[in-house]
Order: C-alpha cells, then sequence, then structure tokens
C-alpha cells in the first residue's frame, strides 16, 4: 500500500461510513424512545431516494429532496400510527416480526411503483467525473455532501434531544416508560414523532447518498444491515457513537480490500457484527455510566 | 378530594382489588398500611392509570377519572411517586425535575416553572448540590428526594407516595417523613402508602388497612395505633405485651 492508496482508502471508507452512520442514527431514534430496533429503516432511504429521484423530473433538485424527506416522514408517521400504536405493551420479539414483515412489504411494493432498474440522482454539485484532489487522493464533492449532512443531522439531533423539552421528553420515555407517562408525557405520540423524524433522517440520506450508491428497491437491506452493525458498534441510542462506528466500519471495509477480494467486503461487516454481539453487546462507544444504568 | 367508590382491578386473570372504597379530604395525609401483595400498590396504579380500572368509580375533585391515561391524569393534579423511585436514570438531576412540570410546559403557568424548580431545590439542597449528576448515580435516599421533587414540579394537587421509605436508612426515612409533612403545610394533600405502619401511622391523620384487595379497617391514625388487631399484624406488637 502507497501512501497514495492510503488516503484514497481512508477517503472511500469514510465515504461508505457515513453512510452507515445516518442509517444508525436513524435506528437510535426509535430506539431510543421505544426500546425496539427498527428493521424497516433501510427501507426509509430507499424510499427517500426513489421518491426524489421521480420527483426530480418535474422540479428542481431541492424542492424533490424536500418533498421526499416529507412524504417518506408521512409513511413513517402512517407506518407506526397502523401498525404499532394499537400494540399495548410491544415485546421485543414482536416489535421484530412486525417491521421486518413492514421492509418486506415496502420493498415489494417499491418494485411494483418503480421496477427494478437502478437509478440515481444527479451529482449536488458538478458530475460524475468532477472531483476534488486532497493529498494525492482523489474523490467526488458529492462526499463532502454526505459528510456534511451527517454532522448538521448530529449537531440537530443533539440540540433537540438535549436543549428542547420535545427532545428530553423523549430521552425520558428511552430512560423509563412508565415514570414518563407518569409525569404526563404521551408515550404513544413521542413513539409516533421518533418514526417520523427517523423516517425523515433516513429519506434525507437515500437522497444525499444515491449519486454514489444508487438507488434501487432492494437497496435498504444491505444498508440496514451495515447501519445496524454501526448502531450496536457504537452502542445504541448514541449517535456520536454511530458517527465513529460507522465511520470505523467504512474504513475497515475499505482497507479490507487491498488485502481479500472485493466480493468479501460485506462478509467482513457481517462478522464485525457478530464478534460485536459476542463479546460487546452494549458497544465500545456507548457512555459506560449510561450504559450500567440501562436495562438491556 | 378524592373518592373511590367499590374499585375493581387486576393484573389479566388475576383480580387484585375486590371493591375497595376509600375518600381523601384536602388537605389530609391519609395513609394505607397492609402487607406485601395486599393490593396497595396496585390501588395506586389504578388511581393513576396505569392498570385500568374494571369496576367501580373513582372521582377526582368530584371528576370521574377512572378509564382516563395516566397523562391526563397527572395533568388533572393527581401525582405519584411511584414504588421503587423510577427516577430517569441516565438523565441529569436537573432534567428530571424539568420533565416533572412537563404538563405544565404548553400552558399558561409554564412562567412558574424556574420558580418551583428553586423551592424543590430549597426542599432538597442536596439535588441542588447534584444538578448535573445523572439520577442513576444518586444514593436511595436522594433518588427519592429526586422522585418527590419531580412529582411536585407537576404542582399536584394530590401527591400520592408508593412505599417512599422501602431501602432507605432509618435515618433518611426520618427526613423522608418530615418532608411530607412539610408537603402538608404547604397545602397538598397526600396518600401515603407504607408497610412501615408506625412510621406512617405517626404523621398521618387517617389511615385504611389493606388485606387481600379490600379494607379490612379504617380510622384516624390515633385510632389505628390503640388497636389491637392492626398492633399485632402491622407493629410488632404480641399478645402478651397487648394484654398487659
Amino acid at each position: 500500500m502507497s501512501p497514495d492508496n492510503i488516503v484514497q482508502y481512508l477517503i472511500s471508507g469514510i465515504t461508505a461510513g457515513s453512510i452507515y452512520a445516518i442509517v444508525a442514527i436513524g435506528f437510535n431514534i426509535i430506539y431510543n424512545t421505544t426500546g425496539i430496533i427498527n428493521f424497516a429503516q433501510g427501507e426509509f432511504l430507499m424510499l427517500g431516494g426513489m421518491i426524489s429521484i421521480t420527483l426530480a423530473q418535474f422540479m428542481p433538485l431541492p424542492a424533490a429532496i424536500l418533498a421526499a424527506v416529507i412524504i417518506t416522514a408521512g409513511v413513517g408517521f402512517l407506518i407506526e400510527l397502523v401498525f404499532i400504536r394499537w400494540i399495548d405493551s410491544p415485546s421485543v420479539l414482536r416489535m421484530i416480526i412486525i417491521t421486518i414483515g413492514l421492509s418486506i412489504v415496502i420493498r415489494e411494493a417499491a418494485l411494483h411503483i418503480w421496477d427494478e432498474k437502478v437509478r440515481a440522482l444527479p451529482y449536488f454539485t458538478g458530475n460524475e467525473i468532477t472531483s476534488i484532489e486532497i493529498l494525492g487522493a482523489r474523490f467526488s464533492p458529492q462526499v463532502l455532501w454526505v459528510l456534511g449532512t451527517c454532522a448538521i443531522i448530529v449537531i440537530i439531533l443533539n440540540i433537540f434531544y438535549y436543549y428542547t423539552l420535545t427532545g428530553k421528553s423523549m430521552r425520558a420515555c428511552a430512560a423509563n416508560r412508565t415514570a414518563a407517562s407518569l409525569c404526563g408525557i404521551n408515550i404513544k405520540n413521542m413513539v409516533s414523532l421518533s418514526f417520523t423524524l427517523s423516517a425523515a433522517i433516513g429519506a434525507l440520506a437515500g437522497c444525499v447518498i444515491s449519486p454514489i450508491t444508487q438507488t434501487q428497491y432492494d437497496c435498504g437491506a444491505t444498508l440496514a444491515i451495515k447501519g445496524f452493525t454501526a448502531a450496536i458498534f457504537g452502542g445504541l441510542g448514541s449517535s456520536t457513537g454511530a458517527i465513529v462506528a460507522g465511520l470505523l466500519i467504512g474504513v475497515i471495509e475499505a482497507a479490507s480490500i487491498s488485502i481479500i477480494p472485493l466480493a468479501y467486503k460485506d462478509a467482513i461487516t457481517l462478522t464485525l457484527l457478530l464478534g460485536i454481539l459476542f463479546f460487546r453487546p452494549g458497544g465500545i462507544f456507548g457512555s459506560r455510566e449510561a450504559a450500567a444504568l440501562k436495562e438491556y | 378530594m378524592l373518592r373511590i367508590r367499590n374499585l375493581e382491578s387486576g393484573y389479566g386473570s388475576l383480580k387484585v382489588l375486590r371493591g375497595v372504597t376509600i375518600h381523601i379530604n384536602s388537605g389530609e395525609i391519609v395513609t394505607i398500611i397492609g402487607a406485601n401483595g395486599s393490593g396497595k400498590t396496585t390501588l395506586l396504579e389504578t388511581i393513576t392509570g396505569i392498570v385500568r380500572p374494571r369496576a367501580g368509580e373513582i372521582l377526582y375533585k368530584k371528576r370521574n377519572i377512572s378509564g382516563m391515561p395516566p397523562e391526563r391524569i397527572v395533568a388533572l393534579g393527581c401525582s405519584l411517586v411511584p414504588e421503587g423511585r423510577q427516577v430517569f436514570a441516565t438523565m441529569t438531576v436537573h432534567e428530571n425535575l424539568v420533565i416533572g412540570a412537563y404538563t405544565r410546559s404548553s400552558g399558561p403557568d409554564r412562567e412558574n416553572v424556574p420558580e418551583d424548580l428553586e423551592s424543590v431545590y430549597a426542599l432538597f439542597p442536596i439535588l441542588k448540590e447534584r444538578n448535573r449528576q445523572l439520577a442513576g448515580t444518586l444514593s436511595g435516599g436522594e433518588q427519592q428526594m429526586l422522585a418527590i421533587g419531580r412529582s411536585l414540579m407537576a404542582r399536584p394537587g394530590l401527591i400520592m407516595l408508593d412505599e417512599p421509605s422501602m431501602g432507605l436508612a432509618p435515618i433518611i426515612v426520618k427526613h423522608i417523613f418530615e418532608i411530607i409533612i412539610q408537603l402538608r403545610s404547604r397545602g397538598n394533600t397526600i396518600l401515603l402508602v407504607e408497610q412501615n405502619a408506625k412510621a406512617a401511622l405517626g404523621i398521618a391523620d387517617r389511615g385504611y388497612v389493606m388485606e387481600t384487595g379490600s379494607i379490612v379497617l379504617e380510622g384516624t391514625a390515633r385510632e389505628l395505633l390503640d388497636n389491637h388487631d392492626v398492633q399485632r399484624a402491622y407493629l410488632g406488637k404480641d399478645y402478651k405485651s397487648i394484654g398487659e
């Protein structure tokens, strides 16, 4: 590996990693209020990408993205309203089955609405061949869009969770549901809000990554697994942990290409996921103090 | 203030409360004593809406609240300090208290929240000292104070405390009970559920004795303290000492 290569791997790793990080953040939002993993999170990305691609034919790109985010957020809200809200005491297994079922339904619906063609949004700045050079490595400006979006989402979410009453209430629901409702918080509304929010964030992510990864009806599943790995790795519920873990996974994946064949790239992530689940299920970046106080 | 008639409730096929009738007048400290499993906690959970009642009625300030969800009951001013504290462990002391005032956040009363925060800190200076600390790292006694403080932040008319002495050292229990007396003198009405019958009857105006889901005895605190059955079953005196 020459120094040039190292920078190149690092940058492509960071690109992929920041995508995983955004997916992981989506998982965290719902986990934080409900204590469940929404396995349809990847589908929100796919929907965001697909809807914006379709709408971009009729309107300017920013408007199409905004509309896609709003529509997908609406889908997230409806999913909660129709499938989750009426369950009195959601068991983990039940929620896993429901959300996996939903992810299959959404995927198949997308296949019928759009077909199986691979599409992509145009690059936000420049085109496929525009590139920026840093230390001899070349990368697309879209990478900066992904990284920037990721950073902005995390900053806004942290402000929301720690400085607004609604955000604090969502954390209160995560910490202790019964006590939260005894404080007058309507838990079901908080769950609706978290589904809406994570669908919106998923859709936004789906739009920014579309030029790089391209969008297809079934692209959600792979992204969901990678994002899930990042979420677990970073400690479920921690958005900062998700970013670090996501970037790390991206870099590990990218570096693995230089040692073992490309085909094993996905296997690396899965091995990592299994390793974490076996040895460090609390994640490695989760606050130790907070993790010790949490009920798993 | 609170009037409960023939209340029945339970979990699944298990019937716990079998026709409970109690009332609490404004400004009183009323205690419910009873052994483990007699239904005291279930009674409180039914009043606050965590457990749905099956029959009977719960009138709070002449308004039927039975069957309402907990968040509406709290908003009406009926607040529970739950058994085992149940503080938001992963949040700071300050945040716990702010969440306690959640029901007031959208009303005109919201301007008074900072003032109430100060009055809770005045009541429990230790909480002010630790206001940036995570609630889960507090000691049991401090968590109990936080749970009471959090409930006060809702400006409740009626405060229900479920086993506030549980797992605490005697000196802390004493402190908590002094606080309860202070709360009453500030105009709160208090329903105190306790296994520590002696301490509870010591500060209460009236009391009820609960056994297997129904009220078996009621009276003023003095009457209950003097009652031989109560002395034997809950105050740890044996036949002989009662005879003397």
